[in-house]
């Protein structure tokens, strides 16, 4: 019998903290979500108040990066025309695995106000979106709150991308 | 071709595979300095810039389209999402082009209530065009101040009704409500705040910085001849050396009896342009302090009255019945404005703004047609980057100050 029991698990004990892969990936990749800089129209300049002085996205981790290839998250802001549409697809394609996607604005949701031949109706039609954002424009305090759903999610499944699927990826 | 169903790429046409040694780069439509969605087909040889063909159309919605099938007062949230960094700017060109159409004078107090927020969108739109210019070169600390002020700006915005960017908040006839309570105190201390910040915080960091000097001097050149030719307006123009602002050559709302300046710039370069929008918001707000004396003479009438366009106002609708029938019909069918066409040009942020407007007698506009000065920014684009290096063609785009929701429409 051991003279004295230590909690391991306890700050009080050894520095050592128990988790599990998945917390532990998923709180760096919920902490760490680098949206790419896609500004497509209105909703774009509420994107850049979101990374402004007052609402400030650096504090949660959200640091805008121009290359998609250094984005986790694509927050499509703005009316999606079709001639861009191609453009969206690919800079989606580009992207590293794991990567979200927000639909920021009535357009990027469903075409908005915009039923015409130009717009597509919805960026869905293009891209698998995770967090539909509505407004027009969403103010910046919207847009956080979407960052925070998305990082609920994130926390809330697999960190082997693989096992998630749409079911699983399902707020509750 | 395009395939109904199937989306392809829009550039079979532009050859990039070449054989001489010219390098052809593809700049956007999703390039963060492109402000918005901007196409750059740039030919290089080295560094420099041998031809630039600007691709336009990414962001097309069919605005104009949809004005044919929508009353006046439908349309009118719409414009709203053309120039949407000055909001307010489009929504009273486009409600003046109508009130010109139908022939109604707005009560001065709408007037007065019309150009501060004219010009409160003026601020708005040049602090972000210093915010985003500054970035696009280099000056990360100057777009986080500027957005700091421009917030302060959006929260009078939306004291006043209620939406930060897209406004709406003109009326063809007037506007919808009175200035909301201690709104002009608000207004008074953000301009003594505006003005303190310009001085302590914008020029001192900008005006003689040696790295913005150097990137933005003799950047971007455009001689008083190619600006005429290329029908630029607003800073485009006054940078020059050409003295026009249509507040001055065609006075609409009360800028007829403002005493403000113009500055112009002779300088034909990126900072002289810069210069200016510095100078306008100081003008601006010499603007906005004489409107909040002249505020509190005028009478309460918000709206004009013209009981055959414009809705009667809600306590006549409420209690008379034949107010309540010309309500009924002008919404639920909307406004007849008589058979004719207009054009009224106003001076927006950017430039020379107008709306052209047929009208058949019908309660939908025939033909509408927005004159956006970006378009004409944007086209110019082909003449004076030629001859510029790939690293100033950001600094340019950026001094040009468009925004594709005008460019494309």
């Amino acid at each position: 019998m051991a003279q004295h029991q230590i909690n391991y698990a306890s700050s009080a004990g050894l520095p050592l903290a128990l988790t599990t892969v998945d917390k532990l990936v998923n709180w760096g990749r919920s902490n760490s979500l680098w949206p790419l800089t896609y500004g497509l129209a209105c909703c774009a300049i509420e994107m850049m108040a979101s990374g402004g002085s007052r609402y400030d996205f650096d504090r949660f981790g959200t640091i805008f990066r121009a290359s998609p290839r250094q984005a986790d998250v694509m927050i499509l802001a703005g009316t999606l025309s079709k001639k861009h549409a191609e453009f969206a697809r690919r800079l989606y394609d580009q992207m590293t695995e794991p990567k979200w996607v927000i639909s920021m604005g009535s357009c990027a949701n469903t075409g908005g106000m915009f039923n015409t031949y130009a717009t597509v109706q919805g960026v869905d039609r293009i891209v698998p979106v995770d967090i539909y954002l509505p407004g027009c424009a969403p103010r910046p305090e919207t847009l956080q709150y979407a960052l925070m759903m998305l990082q609920k999610k994130i926390r809330s499944e697999s960190a082997n991308m693989k096992n998630n699927t749409k079911q699983n990826l399902r707020l509750v | 071709m395009q395939q109904t169903n199937k989306l392809s790429p829009f550039f079979e046409n532009l050859n990039f595979e070449r054989h001489d040694n010219a390098m052809v780069i593809n700049f956007g439509p999703q390039h963060p300095s492109a402000h918005g969605q901007l196409r750059l087909v740039l030919e290089l040889a080295g560094e420099e810039v041998v031809k630039a063909l600007p691709d336009i159309g990414y962001l097309h919605r069919g605005i104009e389209k949809m004005a044919e099938n929508m009353t006046y007062n439908e349309f009118l949230p719409t414009t709203d999402r053309l120039d949407y960094i000055a909001s307010t700017a489009n929504n009273y060109a486009y409600a003046l082009a109508v009130e010109r159409l139908i022939g109604v004078e707005v009560p001065r107090r709408a007037k007065v209530i019309r150009t501060m927020l004219l010009e409160v969108n003026r601020i708005i739109s040049h602090l972000f065009f210093v915010a985003t210019h500054a970035l696009d070169v280099g000056a990360m600390s100057v777009f986080l101040y500027a957005f700091r002020e421009r917030e302060f700006a959006m929260d009078l915005m939306e004291d006043y009704c209620g939406a930060r960017l897209t406004h709406s908040a003109v009326r063809i006839g007037g506007v919808p409500l009175d200035l909301p309570r201690d709104w002009i105190t608000n207004l008074d201390k953000f301009c003594d705040k505006l003005l303190h910040e310009l001085e302590h915080t914008y020029e001192a960091l900008l005006t003689e910085n040696r790295i913005w000097k150097m990137r933005l001097e003799n950047v971007g050149v455009l001689t008083p001849e190619n600006a005429l030719s290329w029908g630029c307006t607003g800073v485009m123009l006054r940078g020059s050396g050409i003295c026009y602002d249509i507040r001055k050559e065609e006075p609409y709302e009360l800028y007829g009896e403002l005493d403000f300046d113009i500055p112009v710039s002779t300088t034909n370069d990126s900072y002289g342009r810069y210069r200016l929008y510095m100078e306008e918001m100081k003008e601006s707000v010499k603007i906005l302090r004489q409107l909040i004396g002249m505020y509190d003479s005028t009478e309460p009438q918000l709206m004009a009255h013209a009981p055959q366009y414009i809705s009667a106002p809600k306590e006549e609708i409420m209690t008379q019945n034949y107010s309540l029938m010309q309500h009924f019909v002008l919404v639920t069918q909307g406004m007849r404005p008589p058979v004719g066409e207009v054009y009224a040009p106003t001076e927006s942020p950017k430039g020379e703004l107008g709306f052209y407007i047929k009208s058949e007698g019908e309660p939908y506009a025939y033909r509408l047609k927005c004159r956006a000065p970006s378009f004409y920014h944007t086209g110019l684009l082909q003449e004076i980057l030629v001859g510029t290096y790939l690293a100033d063609v950001v600094t340019i785009i950026g001094s040009t100050n468009i925004v594709f929701g005008e460019v494309d429409r």
